[in-house]
């Protein structure tokens, strides 16, 4: 068709390196987005970062100050049927231990509302702290699946036992809780 | 005789006002026990809606609120109600709701720092590719032509070459017939 | 016995791929024909070895064999059988298999080819689809297996494995958990497999390419072979991605056909590269330009398709439509890189031989429009793959979890969409190679003004929303323009031929079918744009709480609850099914029956809406919720889409424009 002169050049190399880059940028992302996906839940043993809670009442507690103290974190929801049957077993647990100044309970209230989560707390009687997932940023940090999800974190700050579900019976908390108290 | 006139009268009276008290109170127990319904301006679904529409489940992903069916999405329309009947404005509401359970409630990213990579980037790149093509065009603008087919200049023209063909028949037709 | 038979066969093809593999890289580098013929003929058994897996594993489902772990996930005893047959792509394991079986098909399909003109290619062209085959059925046969089997052990421990474990024995569950509520609809039929034969077609170009950048034949040969495979690809694909639309808007319950999840615009992305494909190889036949462009756009085609396999695959995003996390992310993830980097760096290496011939001569000319079609159509893409990416770039980032939503989709593409029309209505007006401005601007401005009557006309009737005066007018635009097309060729034939119009119609067509039918695809699109304007921009929509005898009014519509009653169907669901009268200006026009439908198999639930449809709107009604037992008081939901069946219409015309422009000639 035409008789131009062919200047036949190769990519240059800034632009060769610049789609190398970019592919590789590419090919980490993803990397970065499959492990972040694959990665299991938190696991017993690895430190637990320190986080806030406002509760219900007003006051703001950080686990940060509670070191030295067993924590029992529990994630619920007032729209969540399984949570209810483990509900009284938590709060006969928290009067079990609240004397001993040693353990803290914190209930974790996941996307809920707050009527309905006050409504959910005065029925159960619940005495231990409560407070919303502000932003979902606690579950986030626990990784949590779903509802009722308990974590219970020994006096160094650690991960000692994970609980999927809700608990059988105030002596399995109490079993879980018994020999964290001893370290 | 006027004792008893008097407490005949008394007692027409009150019968009748304990009819007229019985009669309210019958009526007032036919109306269904609803807060809303005595409300005077009760907040409409489509209000919830309206504002529900532009929000997204905090739980399921990437289902707008206005259709998620779960319990959890009915509390969370309900909260929208309240709200918009205390005289939240929307997007009050979504600042609370984001708040609450995170910025993922939002339709969109909210305009702040990461962020303002999602609505910087594409424009950026757009202009990108047409400031590339843009000079490509004005460079291969600058070679001379040496074309040797015949394109028609005319966009008017049939340049099909099944058009030239048709033209080409035509003009055989007319010289045979001419 | 047939369960391992079935597994078997799957193994002997993931054998007979890789071999094909090796024996054609093998052949293809020594120059040794006798290895590239056997790696063809071990491509061409795969398909027969598959369909056979693929009947068996159907069987099974049909037979109900539950102990079967896949056909227990996806199928129960009260599916009819339709959907039963769906089923087979129900799940992970199924459809990755039934991918795999589509894939065999196209793969033997072009061995079947002849292959005497273009024997260069043919050790290239067999390498790609059977490396493919060989990732997808080692997916299935090692990870995603739908053959493996439910096994007990004395102590009550329960396996899911092939073989049997030692000491455990086959479980026979008397009956399974059936489909997913939301998969049971006529669209499960037909949008899986035409979505996936979208995907796999483009496959076939992708070979083509590669194979043109390994031998250096990177002339016009690879191109004018795949043309009509791209053409037959991209067809597949808006077929399955217009069913897509449909299904979601006949059960989603959101009167919405499109919400710009993650997972369709996965769907998307090939697509907006395809079409742009399919305008770009016009001007390299042509003129033969962009060859290093056109290259570009089919390996970008294909990689967009694996990628968007693996984002809906591998769980990395979550959406409604995205399968269940999966081990086969990380294998994915593999495939991707290799067929990125192989795909990139064979071009690379072969830029310097794509080098065009032509060049550029006029701003306006017809090259010029495509090459700003095309950056169109790349800005979309851009958009789109941004929107899916951000929140995941978020997350890693910051932690933070962030939606990009219908908002940002519609802001940021709606210009570009509208451009796009913009340039159908111009394109057709002007020459290859010179143009001018004023040449343009003299044959448009005709056209431009009559289709002023469109918006003008709107807003008479008290329409003031821009963008859809706009739309309307570039829509009237673009009908104006290849119906003049269509005329001044039909002119011209008569005038050569004396034939009377129809022949003229039909002859024009069939000769040029390619044009002619690119023209009706154009109709069609913008017969769906007059869709999309009308429910994106006109939808009203109210919801509120009846009693019998009440009502809800939406447009000039008013719906009255008439009953609902609740009663068990025979195939496994509760449903609660209301009765509404609908009015239109006052007038009973007739009745809907919206439900909710429970499956006590799945126990799940399913919305049914009542619709009535005509071309001018849908009055469309959900059954929200409703008082058990008493069955008084009931909440509907009634939206008001105008035009929205012009969508519909509109895909069918676009349809029937692809089958003619694909149609094959007999020269050929």
């Amino acid at each position: 068709m035409d008789n131009e002169p062919q200047t036949k050049r190769p990519l240059p190399l800034p632009a060769v390196l610049l789609v190398v880059l970019l592919l590789g940028g590419f090919m980490l992302f993803l990397f970065l987005g499959m492990q972040r996906t694959y990665r299991g839940p938190v696991t017993v043993g690895q430190e637990v970062t320190p986080f806030e809670l406002r509760t219900f009442d007003g006051e703001t507690i950080k686990t940060a100050n509670l070191s030295g103290k067993v924590q029992l974190v529990n994630f619920w929801a007032s729209w969540c049927k399984p949570c209810e049957a483990e509900a009284a077993y938590l709060q006969q647990a928290w009067e079990h231990y609240e004397p001993t100044g040693e353990v803290m309970f914190l209930g974790v209230d996941y996307v809920d509302t707050e009527p309905e989560a006050k409504a959910s707390l005065a029925k159960f009687g619940i005495t231990f702290p409560n407070g919303p997932d502000l932003g979902t940023k606690i579950s986030q940090e626990f990784r949590i699946r779903g509802v009722p999800e308990t974590y219970i974190i020994d006096k160094e700050g650690k991960l000692a036992y994970i609980q999927i579900g809700p608990f059988s019976s105030l002596q399995a908390i109490k079993d879980i809780i018994d020999p964290l108290m001893q370290e | 005789m006027i004792k008893n006139v008097t407490s005949l009268k008394n007692l027409r009276q009150n019968t009748t006002i304990a009819a007229i008290l019985l009669f309210t109170l019958f009526m007032l127990s036919a109306f269904p026990v609803d807060v809303t319904a005595q409300e005077k301006n009760p907040v409409t679904d489509d209000e919830v809606n309206a504002v529900a529409k532009e929000l997204y489940c905090p739980v399921c992903e990437n289902v707008p609120l206005d259709v998620c069916p779960t319990t959890a999405c009915a509390q969370w329309r309900e909260l929208i109600r309240e709200k918009i009947r205390e005289g939240w404005t929307p997007d009050e509401i979504k600042i609370y709701l984001a708040e609450q359970y995170g910025d993922r409630v939002l339709a969109e990213p909210p305009r702040s720092g990461i962020n303002w990579l999602v609505y910087l980037l594409p424009p950026a790149l757009i202009l990108v590719g047409a400031i590339y093509l843009g000079l490509n065009i004005q460079r291969m603008k600058k070679k001379p032509i040496i074309n040797t087919t015949h394109e028609s200049t005319d966009p008017i023209q049939p340049q099909d070459e099944y058009m030239k063909k048709i033209e080409a028949e035509l003009k055989k037709r007319e010289s045979k017939n001419g | 016995m047939i369960v391992e038979f079935g597994y078997g066969i799957l193994i002997i093809s993931l054998t007979l791929s890789i071999f094909a593999a090796i024996a054609s890289v093998y052949g293809g580098i020594k120059k040794k024909p006798t290895w590239v013929e056997s790696a063809r003929r071990a491509m061409l058994l795969i398909f027969p070895l598959t369909t056979i897996s693929t009947l068996v594993l159907l069987y099974l489902i049909i037979r109900g064999d539950y102990s079967v772990a896949y056909v227990y996930s996806v199928s129960s005893s009260s599916m009819p059988t339709y959907l039963k047959l769906t089923a087979l792509w129900g799940g992970q394991a199924g459809s990755l298999l039934f991918w795999a079986w589509l894939m065999a098909i196209f793969a033997f399909a072009v061995s079947l080819r002849n292959w005497k003109r273009d024997y260069e290619f043919l050790p290239w062209v067999i390498l790609v689809p059977s490396l493919t085959l060989a990732f997808f059925l080692s997916m299935v046969v090692f990870i995603e297996n739908p053959f493996i089997r439910f096994w007990a052990d004395g102590m009550g421990k329960i396996y899911e494995t092939m073989f049997q474990p030692a000491g455990a024995d086959l479980i026979l569950p008397p009956d399974g958990r059936g489909l997913n509520p939301l998969l049971r609809h006529p669209g499960m039929i037909f949008h899986p497999p035409a979505l996936y034969l979208g995907f796999v077609s483009f496959v076939i170009p992708f070979a083509f390419a590669v194979a043109a950048l390994i031998t250096g034949r990177t002339d016009d040969r690879w191109i004018r072979i795949t043309r009509r495979w791209t053409l037959v690809a991209w067809l597949f694909l808006s077929i399955g991605l217009v069913l897509g639309m449909r299904w979601a808007y006949d059960v989603l319950g959101w009167g919405g056909y499109w919400g710009w999840d993650p997972v369709e615009i996965a769907a998307l992305m090939p697509w907006l590269s395809g079409t742009a494909l399919l305008h770009s190889v016009m001007i390299q036949e042509k003129r033969g330009m962009f060859k290093q462009w056109n290259m570009i756009l089919t390996i970008l085609t294909y990689d967009l398709v694996i990628y968007g396999t693996f984002l809906t695959r591998s769980g990395v995003l979550s959406s409604v439509h995205a399968f269940a996390q999966s081990a086969v992310g990380p294998l994915f993830f593999g495939f991707i890189f290799i067929t990125l980097a192989a795909s990139v760096g064979l071009l690379i290496y072969r830029w310097k031989d794509l080098k065009s011939e032509a060049s550029l001569h006029s701003v306006f000319s017809r090259e010029s429009l495509f090459l700003i079609n095309n950056l169109l159509f790349m800005g979309i893409l851009i958009v789109c793959f941004w929107g899916v990416n951000f929140p995941l770039l978020s997350e890693l980032v910051s932690g933070q979890k962030v939606t990009v939503g219908p908002p940002f989709y519609l802001r940021a593409t709606g210009p570009l969409w509208a451009a796009l029309l913009l340039l159908m209505g111009v394109a057709p007006l002007t020459g290859w190679t010179i143009a001018s401005a004023e040449r343009l601007g003299r044959t448009l401005w005709k056209p431009a003004l009559i289709s002023l009557v469109s918006p003008i006309a709107a807003a008479i009737s008290g329409i003031f929303i821009i963008p859809a005066l706009l739309g309307f007018w570039l829509i009237t635009l673009v009908i104006l323009v290849t119906f003049f097309e269509y005329w001044r060729g039909i002119k011209a034939r008569i005038h050569s031929t004396g034939e009377n119009f129809f022949f003229s119609l039909w002859n024009l067509t069939a000769k040029n079918r390619r044009r002619y039918g690119g023209y009706i695809i154009h109709i069609g699109v913008v017969l769906m744009g007059i869709g999309i304007i009308g429910i994106e921009l006109f939808q009203t929509e109210t919801q509120g709480t009846l009693t019998p005898g009440e009502e809800l009014r939406v447009s000039n519509y008013s719906v009255s609850y008439k009953e609902l009653a609740e009663f068990d169907a025979p195939d496994g669901r509760n449903v609660a099914r209301a009765v509404l009268n609908v009015s239109k200006n006052g007038k009973p026009i007739g009745e809907l029956y919206p439900r909710r439908d429970f499956f006590y198999d799945a126990q799940q639930t399913m919305t049914i809406p009542g619709v009535r449809s005509t071309m001018e709107d849908d009055l469309y009604v959900i059954l929200v919720d409703w008082q058990p037992i008493s069955t008084r008081m009931a909440t509907f939901k009634v939206y008001h889409n105008p035009l929205v069946n012009w969508l519909w219409v509109g895909s069918l015309v676009l349809i029937f424009g692809s089958l003619i422009a694909v149609w094959p000639n007999r020269e050929e």
